[in-house]
């Protein structure tokens, strides 16, 4: 038996295109040609493993990588992994990067006149629960300008790369953060067409988890792409 | 309970920041069995300039045809220190370059093996969303019956299949736009 059990196709309007007008970047960088769409084989719906032997215990504070505090207001960002059948991610590995709390990254790329932070890298990660929970301690990343447009500004974001149990699983994505005025105005997160998906980008404030005298907290939950509801015959594959 | 999957955003320019401490580029170690071979290719924009801000990441089977993934059930063996998986962020140029050994075939989904292949995933700013391709490789009679292939239009496939450079090196490149523009896949 070859039949592999498969995840769903995108439901539609959840992803960006990948030519779009107003990221002006993509002109250059977006396949002309249609995708090809083919089936689904046990080499898509296997992928990496990644265990807590891959990160380390203190991965996950990012105000703790360096001899002093980081500069900014610090908080806490924690979620959970599911699948679009709303089952938990356990053990999924979760990778996270941002600029500083006065916009900045520490990249050579990075030409914005602002201060970097030599007490903050930036760059966090941590392995899921057998819950699906993550929890990440960090400070809230600043807002920074960009040439895409005549006074261009990228709201205040936290970048994610997730990998979840299938190499098509694999997703990298921003959490923005509520009440924040530059979305509407930024081209990445309005590249998402449907309202309800790009809502879902914007993490919530989290009464439930911020801790007193400490630091604020955010909740992000991610999805990553669910099997068919109806399984096929056989799971197992091959002989 | 049914919910949509979460949307996709670009790396953006500093995918190093986050990214960089997974990186692999060699992809099996010392103790795994196999031909080896080395990778090397470019990433080009629709200009023909190499994207110096992408990344390029791999999934394979060893060379027995094994996924190191609790779904390949077949009854083969995947050494211990064979993850299967790279990462490799391209060069000022747009190069990047790794080395790993040639896969075995794994099983299809008309319940014949696939040609050896290469599972790839590229990010780079500028791609609100992942492109999904595959590496085939050259001199490989089973890429004439592979069931991924065969849903190629014919003169497109050759994007999909390394090319020999010297002994034990294969060249294959990521050509986003224009003449010879990969074959991307939704799977």
């Amino acid at each position: 038996m070859s039949k592999v059990r498969g995840y769903r196709r995108f439901h539609p309007g959840t992803q960006p295109e990948y030519d779009f007008p107003f990221y002006a970047s993509t002109a250059k960088r977006h396949p002309t040609q249609p995708l090809v769409i083919v089936p689904q084989t046990l080499s898509e719906v296997t992928g990496p493993v990644f265990g807590y032997g891959d990160v380390r215990p203190n991965d996950n504070d990012l105000t703790r990588q360096h001899k002093g505090a980081p500069l900014g207001e610090r908080i806490i960002v924690s979620g959970r992994v599911l699948d679009e059948n709303g089952r938990p991610m356990p053990h999924t590995l979760v990778e996270i990067w941002q600029a500083n709390a006065a916009g900045r990254y520490p990249h050579q790329n990075d030409q914005h006149n602002a201060p970097i932070d030599p007490n903050f890298s930036g760059a966090g990660r941590a392995v899921t629960d057998a819950e699906g929970r993550y929890r990440f301690i960090s400070i809230r990343p600043g807002e920074y300008p960009w040439r895409n447009h005549y006074n261009a500004w990228r709201p205040a974001h936290i970048h994610f790369s997730l990998f979840g149990q299938a190499f098509l699983t694999r997703l990298v994505t921003q959490m923005y953060f509520p009440g924040d005025p530059l979305l509407t105005y930024d081209p990445m997160y309005m590249s998402i067409p449907d309202e309800k998906a790009r809502v879902r980008l914007v993490s919530q404030f989290d009464w439930e988890h911020t801790v007193p005298e400490f630091a604020l907290a955010y909740r992000f939950d991610i999805v990553l792409r669910g099997r068919e509801a109806t399984p096929t015959e056989d799971l197992s594959v091959g002989e | 309970m049914s919910l949509f999957a979460s949307g996709s955003q670009t790396v953006g320019p500093y995918l190093h920041i986050g990214l960089t401490w997974l990186n692999t580029d060699r992809i099996a170690g010392r103790g795994v069995k196999g031909e080896r071979v080395t990778l090397q290719g470019r990433v080009l924009d629709g200009d023909g300039v190499g994207v110096s801000d992408a990344v390029v990441e791999i999934w394979q089977a060893n060379a027995a045809g094994k996924y190191a993934h609790p779904e390949d059930r077949q009854k083969k063996a995947v050494e211990k220190s064979f993850r299967g998986f790279g990462r490799i962020p391209t060069d000022a140029k747009g190069r990047f370059r790794f080395s790993t050994v040639k896969p075995g075939r794994v099983p299809g989904p008309d319940g014949k093996l696939q040609a050896p292949h290469l599972s790839v995933t590229v990010f780079m700013r500028g791609l609100l969303k992942q492109l999904s391709t595959r590496i085939y490789f050259p001199d490989e009679r089973a890429n004439m019956q592979d069931a991924i292939l065969r849903c190629v239009p014919a003169a497109r496939r050759a994007t999909l299949i390394a090319r020999p450079k010297a002994r034990g090196l294969l060249e294959w490149d990521v050509v986003l736009q224009g003449r010879n523009e990969t074959v991307f896949f939704d799977f």
